[in-house]
């Protein structure tokens, strides 16, 4: 059986900057895979380089055994969509919740728009109430629902999540978590998901990496990251971190 | 370490009210609690007013706002009839407040150390030279290594840890007895969040300052502060102390702590927040 999604040698490089130096990945299908770092760990670049939005300068990324040339065909953006973190930024302020979900559908030539909008604003716990309404009219969680539906309307393999919930409260986070886990058990979906949160990884993911300056520090089971059986230091710290604020007296 | 009997702060009854084209929207709605020389935290959900009430206290409510309160008091002084010159005084030199983001709230146009300067100026009689000195030994205090240097940098210069610890700095130079940090870690890394946390608990510690620190995040509200205020709908709807927050009776603050993710518990699905309408009421 051949990787989901499978990256080797990933290097991306802006101007001189080399943003990621030489990543190897390798995610099966209906696995839910983590990445967590700080920021400017690359994490979001891996992800947008495998979307076709950061330039690869090196390496190969394929998906399902078929490796991606530097142009993307539409099949593949049919087969890899992406949610990401801001749902204030990603979603047209001048255009309905309704416009926003025929897009996709327009741009690959399917029909039945009707039924599917419908089908996709169920799916994510809107109902047909929302089909009309602009963006601002929404809250934030219901934004991120309006585009995790953009997401799935094409019936894609595999999901790109860059940081879906950081920017939500902790009572709206549960709520799109599980909306998350639900499309995922009930489509067998393939998630790739960023997040600085360990906590939301552990909860969300099997498998994870670390990353640090652009490079893989290294990959782990959550099971082992729970059980704090951790190779790195890196990773160690950022366990300690999560685990809140400690005084030193 | 916290003294309660000194109160430097007291509200009771706050409320902030904004107009607009539907009527009056009221964001803080009768707001109470009391200060010392302690840390409390204030947790709630975007939209709940917390910020709304870190800011009437530092008098930054926008204008169109109309602030009203039985008692909102700093040392005495009641704030809402106090003439503009004296908030002016307070503000900035007693009352302190840090901003969620450093890339937003320090002026992109000037140096760090010059904005820190100002700072100290404006609120005492001191010379440039010794205002120049004070600055990079308050940018050493927040472990800032190399202060010479980051004294002449723009805040674009500077990573966002970095640029939280001057406005740290920038805050703290002119001595003030009460800080208000409104989310002052949020924009940070998680590593980088505990070193800044680390030299504020400092700090607040060996000043004996007053702290009001306002977070969503209750977790590390409940490991950093001596009591919690929780704020739901623009009114307080618990207070208690921070290591007892695992007793936590209102089912908001249950729900609140019940709906995030925990290394090592494994809940699926998440439970989820049950809003009741009698809460807001």
């Amino acid at each position: 059986m051949s990787a989901a999604l499978a990256v080797q040698g990933l290097d991306v490089v802006f101007d001189r900057f080399r943003a990621l130096k030489g990543v190897n990945l390798a995610v099966q299908p209906g696995e839910s895979f983590g990445l967590v770092g700080e920021s400017g760990s690359g994490k979001s670049t891996l992800l947008r380089a495998i979307a076709g939005l950061a330039p690869a300068a090196a390496g190969t990324i394929s998906i399902n055994g078929k490796q991606l040339g530097h142009r993307r065909d539409k099949a593949f953006y049919r087969q890899i969509q992406m949610v990401f973190q801001d749902p204030y930024g990603s979603l047209h302020p001048r255009q309905t919740v309704d416009r926003l979900l025929q897009e996709p559908l327009a741009i690959h030539g399917i029909g039945d728009g009707e039924r599917r909008i419908a089908q996709a604003l169920d799916e994510v716990g809107l109902g047909s109430g929302f089909r009309f309404r602009y963006p601002h009219q929404l809250s934030g969680g219901q934004r991120q629902r309006v585009a995790i539906a953009r997401a799935l309307i094409l019936e894609p393999s595999i999901l790109l999540l860059d940081e879906p919930t950081s920017a939500l409260d902790a009572s709206v986070q549960a709520e799109v978590l599980n909306l998350l886990e639900e499309v995922r058990n009930a489509r067998g979906l393939t998630f790739l998901m960023v997040s600085h949160d360990l906590a939301v990884i552990t909860h969300m993911c099997g498998r994870l990496m670390v990353m640090q300056d652009g490079e893989a520090v290294e990959q782990l089971a959550a099971a082992d990251l729970v059980s704090r059986k951790v190779a790195q230091d890196y990773t160690r710290r950022l366990l300690t971190a999560s685990d809140g604020f400690v005084r030193s007296l | 370490m916290s003294d309660k009997a000194s109160t430097l702060l007291e509200v009771e009854d706050l409320r902030v009210t904004f107009p607009t084209r539907t009527g009056a929207v009221e964001a803080v709605r009768g707001v109470s609690f009391s200060l010392g020389r302690e840390r409390l935290g204030v947790v709630g959900e975007s939209g709940s007013g917390k910020s709304q009430t870190g800011r009437a206290i530092m008098g930054l409510t926008p204008p169109q706002a109309e602030v009203s309160a039985k008692r909102l008091a700093f040392d005495g002084i009641d704030l809402l009839s106090a003439p503009p010159a004296t908030r002016r005084a307070l503000r900035g030199g007693r009352i302190a407040m840090i901003l969620q983001d450093p890339k937003y709230s320090l002026d992109p146009v000037m140096t760090i150390g010059r904005q820190i300067v100002e700072t100290l100026r404006t609120h005492e009689k001191v010379s440039k030279a010794e205002a120049r000195e004070r600055a990079l030994d308050m940018l050493a205090a927040v472990q800032i290594r190399d202060p010479g240097r980051v004294f002449d940098l723009h805040p674009h210069e500077v990573s966002g840890g970095m640029g939280q610890r001057a406005m740290i700095a920038m805050m703290l130079i002119a001595d003030p007895e009460l800080l208000i940090a409104d989310e002052p870690t949020s924009a940070l890394d998680v590593t980088v969040q505990l070193d800044v946390l680390a030299i504020l608990d400092e700090l607040v510690s060996e000043r004996g300052m007053g702290l009001i620190f306002i977070s969503h995040d209750l977790r590390l509200v409940s490991s950093f502060c001596d009591r919690v205020v929780v704020m739901y709908a623009g009114k307080v709807v618990e207070q208690l102390k921070a290591s007892e927050l695992h007793k936590a009776q209102h089912p908001y603050t249950r729900g609140l702590l019940d709906c995030m993710p925990r290394i090592g518990s494994d809940r699926h699905p998440l439970p989820v927040l049950q809003r009741k309408a009698e809460w807001a009421a």
